[in-house]
């Protein structure tokens, strides 16, 4: 019974793989443009983000289209409500990934990568992070989004380490505050990265236990 | 929430069919209490029982205990047309007295032995009132019952059984032979009545279920699989049939 609706939910689940790995992918690509200071990649990386928004939208569309349609209750209502939350986090990390690469065009060529010592750390954290929870969602594996969701307190206290390095920085070098402060944006859209991941894994625990951090929405 | 009624293992069987198997049930005052399930599932005749409708079948025997306000309905000595104005029923189909308005809703408070027109005019005014029907129908009181439309004839049911001053309203599917218009003039009706009555209705229309009812009853074969409030039954089911149900999957 209700094929046809479970062929559309089956759809929905399929879309959003498919956008949480366009995302994850340019995170990803986002860090090696970092890394290597490689413009074309991060243009490349801006112009994507286009897709994601796309895709954000056309789940939005199928999600509404089958409250109006399907009525979906229960298990079928956390599904369908639930994907409608995470495109947001989703597109939110699309966005930081291309605003760190908006900031990448504006470097001059130099060694960036490794001026701040703790940056490559957070970056690293921030990718498995988002690659975790990700697959936590795909699998439906509650216990791996409780482990990716740990992770965000680490990301956080990188980004405190940041923070301090940044000012010794901007304490013995005066001219290089622009410099700095684009590093301490960096930073803290890699620690909203970390939040989006975090907000993720308490989505798969919401479409399965109708709960979030142990509060009952649902 | 006090409860006003409470069955207890309640057993019923038509013949050898087991209808009704071990329901316990409670069903709480001034509140809408909705029972759910298949076609067969024994929701309706689980209704039934409450005032006693299958007295009027062959073949029925019933075990276990229905208790209103504590008392067993199937005690010694209880009188079922006393019973029957302590709980009111109203059917799928709606089911006008071929006379007037007036008379039909007169005609409850006439069996009960009240005669005087000052008082009958005003049960009628405020049972129809009550019953979300009087600015339609103040101006032909005394025209046939039989000329209202579909909705407006329920609504008259629902006002006939009103005006004997019930504690408990059944309804058997009340609205699945309306449109959608009636259908929810009844529901606002109900959500206004369950202020002063303990209303349970049967429906086969889930969200009208989850639109009015403060506790859902979940019913399969005979059986009372999941009862508990209508937030949760709707959105975070205990058993598996009950979700399976409720979405659509099931059989």
């Amino acid at each position: 019974m209700r094929k046809f609706f479970n062929d559309e939910l089956e759809k929905l689940n399929v879309d959003l793989t498919k956008m949480a790995h366009l995302v994850e992918v340019s995170l990803e690509n986002t860090i090696d443009a970092f890394k290597h200071q490689n413009k074309q990649l991060a243009k490349d990386i801006i112009a994507n983000d286009r897709l994601i928004n796309d895709m954000e939208r056309a789940i939005e569309s199928r999600s509404f289209n089958l409250m109006l349609r399907q009525q979906p209750i229960a298990g079928d209502l956390r599904a369908v409500t639930s994907a409608l939350k995470i495109v947001t986090d989703l597109e939110r990390i699309g966005d930081q990934a291309s605003d760190i690469a908006e900031i990448i065009l504006g470097f001059d060529g130099e060694q960036v990568y490794r001026t701040v010592e703790h940056i490559p750390s957070m970056a690293k954290k921030a990718k498995l992070m988002v690659h975790e929870s990700i697959e936590a969602f795909i699998s439906q594996d509650l216990q791996r989004a409780k482990i990716a969701k740990k992770m965000d307190d680490e990301i956080d206290q990188l980004f405190q380490e940041v923070k301090q390095e940044v000012m010794e920085i901007i304490k013995e070098n005066h001219e290089r505050v622009d410099f700095s402060i684009d590093f301490l944006m960096i930073a803290k859209y890699l620690e909203r990265i970390g939040d989006h991941a975090s907000n993720i894994c308490e989505w798969l625990e919401f479409n399965q236990t109708g709960k979030v951090n142990n509060h009952r929405l649902m | 929430m006090l409860n006003k009624i409470e069955t207890k293992e309640l057993n019923l069987y038509y013949g050898e069919k087991h209808a009704l198997k071990d329901v316990s049930l409670n069903i709480a005052e001034k509140s809408i209490t909705a029972f759910i399930g298949p076609s067969g599932c024994g929701k309706s005749t689980f209704l039934k029982v409450l005032n006693r409708m299958q007295d009027y079948v062959d073949g029925v025997k019933i075990d276990g205990q229905v208790l209103l306000d504590d008392e067993d309905i199937f005690g010694q000595g209880v009188d079922t047309t006393l019973l029957r104005k302590k709980v009111g029923m109203v059917f799928q189909q709606p089911n006008p007295f071929p006379m007037s308005i007036y008379d039909n809703v007169a005609y409850g408070p006439r069996i009960h032995g009240i005669k005087n027109k000052k008082q009958l005019d005003e049960i009628v005014e405020k049972s129809l009132k009550a019953a979300a029907l009087y600015e339609e129908v103040s101006d032909r009181l005394h025209t046939s019952a039989l000329g209202l439309s579909g909705g407006q004839q329920q609504r008259l049911c629902i006002a006939r059984c009103l005006a004997v001053e019930p504690e408990v309203i059944l309804l058997d599917e009340p609205t699945s032979a309306l449109d959608p218009i009636s259908t929810l003039k009844i529901e606002e009706l109900l959500m206004e009545l369950k202020d002063k009555y303990t209303i349970a209705i049967v429906t086969h229309n889930m969200q009208q279920a989850s639109r009015i009812a403060d506790y859902t009853a979940f019913f399969l074969v005979g059986e009372m699989v999941e009862y508990g409030k209508t937030d949760k039954i709707f959105t975070f089911p205990e058993d598996k049939r009950t979700e399976d149900y409720i979405t659509g999957r099931f059989g």
